[in-house]
């Protein structure tokens, strides 16, 4: 099978003239408008939406052709830690409107799904309840317009297989994004699953894209991208940590600069990268870094 | 005669089902409760702690594996309590006030339950009173605390400190972990130590009892 006739319309569109630039964190920057620590950053969807949509559109007016949404945690399991649970409809709906709003047309959005911070191999969750949290937040992302749907940061491959199962059912394109930050060489998932185990199984399960993010610095993703990359065809997506934190005053910060972040654009790119853009610590001048690389 | 190097082997295989039955027979043939607890499994476990540590081990062997300690230990226990037999140390974990994510913590929790301790878990989202209160009324030797957010973080310092307010700082040693956390920022805060793994958790709280007692 020619995988261009199968990638879905909305990734081939996206991809034709090239590498797609997407967006960069949103907790860190929320934060930095006020978000107190502890609290959940999806109720900000509600509560505090200007401010959301500030960081969406700074992100769209930085060259994102990609923003995603502040719903990372709005699956009901993990919504339920905040005692937010009977939430899930609203904030993910009004999430993607806002994301939607800061694009107005320059940018597709792609929802987020996050983690449901349970794990399935001790019996704190089951099949049957991630695939229900997953549908309902994936059905209510999409009801609210989003473009297309972004399983991330997962760390366990069976928990990111039925997220993709639940988002597959909306119709829109899914792109899902393992955290591979374990292993001698930083390349399997904190389960032990390699990138070659999680490209076939999330391939069956309907995924558009497959690709890492979190965890670690650019660095770092130069092999991990090439092992997807070599492993599917599907086109790979790339979020990297802005590299690891260090303490400075008292306070994290992450060490990388946008430039030397976007340095390693090239080079993601000829390992196999389609879509790049940045997870914690990156900011807007990340992604305009990385725009300028891209399509330098 | 109990071949106990089965027991050894069951663990390292995190088979539960095994490491139930060899303990069982073993003691029903009159095998000292004690020596199968620090000849075989503690042995075992530390030996789970070196492979994920030098990560050979994933998460998945590391939970079968302690989930096999616990079935043979809830054999043990009873035993080893009738005979007024006290646990290698008392610990008291959790993740800090305004941190949902008990993954981490969890594991550590499970490894140091294996390697003998008393664990009292108080889960996520923990305030310092809650740890002041939990390590008072154990009478723990070591309160663990877990952050994944680097926004938490400065949770812990906050913890130690109500530790300190609390006159029990020289009672306890404060361990901390989680992704962000670094050995750096433990000195920081003024924690008695760091690990960035599970089976390293184990090592350090076991040095630290032993400084307790020098």
């Amino acid at each position: 099978m020619n995988p261009d006739n199968a990638m879905h319309p909305t990734i081939r569109q996206l991809l034709a003239a090239g590498p797609v630039v997407t967006d960069g964190a949103w907790g860190t920057q929320l934060q930095a408008s006020g978000l107190e620590p502890g609290h959940c950053p999806d109720a900000w969807n509600l509560l505090n939406p200007a401010k959301v949509e500030d960081v969406a559109r700074a992100y769209v007016e930085a060259g994102s052709r990609i923003i995603l949404t502040n719903t990372f945690r709005s699956n009901r399991l993990a919504l339920s830690g905040y005692g937010l649970a009977d939430k899930v409809a609203e904030l993910n709906r009004a999430g993607a409107e806002i994301s939607l709003r800061a694009a107005s047309g320059r940018a597709l959005v792609f929802a987020s799904i996050g983690p449901s911070g349970k794990m399935l191999m001790t019996g704190e969750t089951t099949e049957e309840e991630l695939l229900a949290a997953f549908d309902e937040q994936a059905q209510a992302l999409a009801a609210g317009g989003a473009h297309g749907l972004v399983v991330e940061t997962m760390s366990d491959l069976a928990e990111a297989v039925i997220a993709v199962r639940a988002a597959k059912q909306t119709g829109l394109p899914v792109v899902v994004s393992m955290v591979f930050d374990s292993g001698k060489n930083k390349d399997r998932t904190m389960m032990g699953q390699t990138p070659q185990q999680c490209a076939a199984e999330l391939a069956e399960a309907g995924a558009d894209a497959i690709g890492a993010n979190c965890g670690r610095g650019i660095a770092g993703y130069l092999p991990v991208c090439a092992s997807l990359a070599a492993a599917t065809p599907l086109p790979v997506w790339i979020k990297a940590n802005a590299g690891l934190p260090e303490i400075i005053g008292g306070r994290l910060a992450y060490q990388d600069t946008p430039e030397q972040f976007a340095s390693f654009a090239p080079a993601l790119i000829d390992a196999g990268a389609k879509f790049i853009g940045g997870c914690c610590g990156t900011t807007p001048d990340f992604i305009r870094a990385l725009v300028q690389r891209v399509s330098g | 005669m109990t071949d106990l190097t089965k027991l050894h082997e069951a663990v390292l295989n995190g088979d539960a089902k095994t490491a139930v039955a060899v303990t069982k027979e073993a003691l029903d043939s009159g095998v000292d409760p004690m020596v199968l607890v620090t000849q075989y499994m503690v042995p075992a476990m530390d030996e789970v702690g070196r492979r994920f540590e030098c990560e050979e081990y994933f998460v998945p062997e590391l939970l079968l594996a302690a989930r096999a300690m616990k079935g043979s230990l809830e054999l043990i226990r009873p035993l080893l309590a009738a005979r007024g037999a006290e646990p290698v140390g008392r610990v008291v974990i959790g993740t800090v006030k305004g941190d949902l994510h008990d993954i981490g913590k969890n594991l550590v929790s499970s490894m140091l339950e294996g390697a003998g301790f008393e664990v009292t878990d108080l889960g996520a989202d923990v305030p310092p009173e809650k740890f002041v209160a939990a390590a008072k009324e154990k009478n723990a030797d070591i309160v663990a605390l877990s952050a994944l957010l680097t926004v938490t973080m400065p949770m812990m310092k906050t913890t130690i400190a109500a530790i300190e307010d609390a006159g029990i700082r020289d009672s306890v040693k404060v361990i901390v972990g989680g992704a962000p956390v670094t050995e750096q920022y433990a000195r920081e805060i003024g924690a008695d130590g760091y690990s960035d793994n599970a089976g390293g958790a184990v090592q350090l709280a076991r040095s630290l009892l032993k400084k307790k007692a020098a």
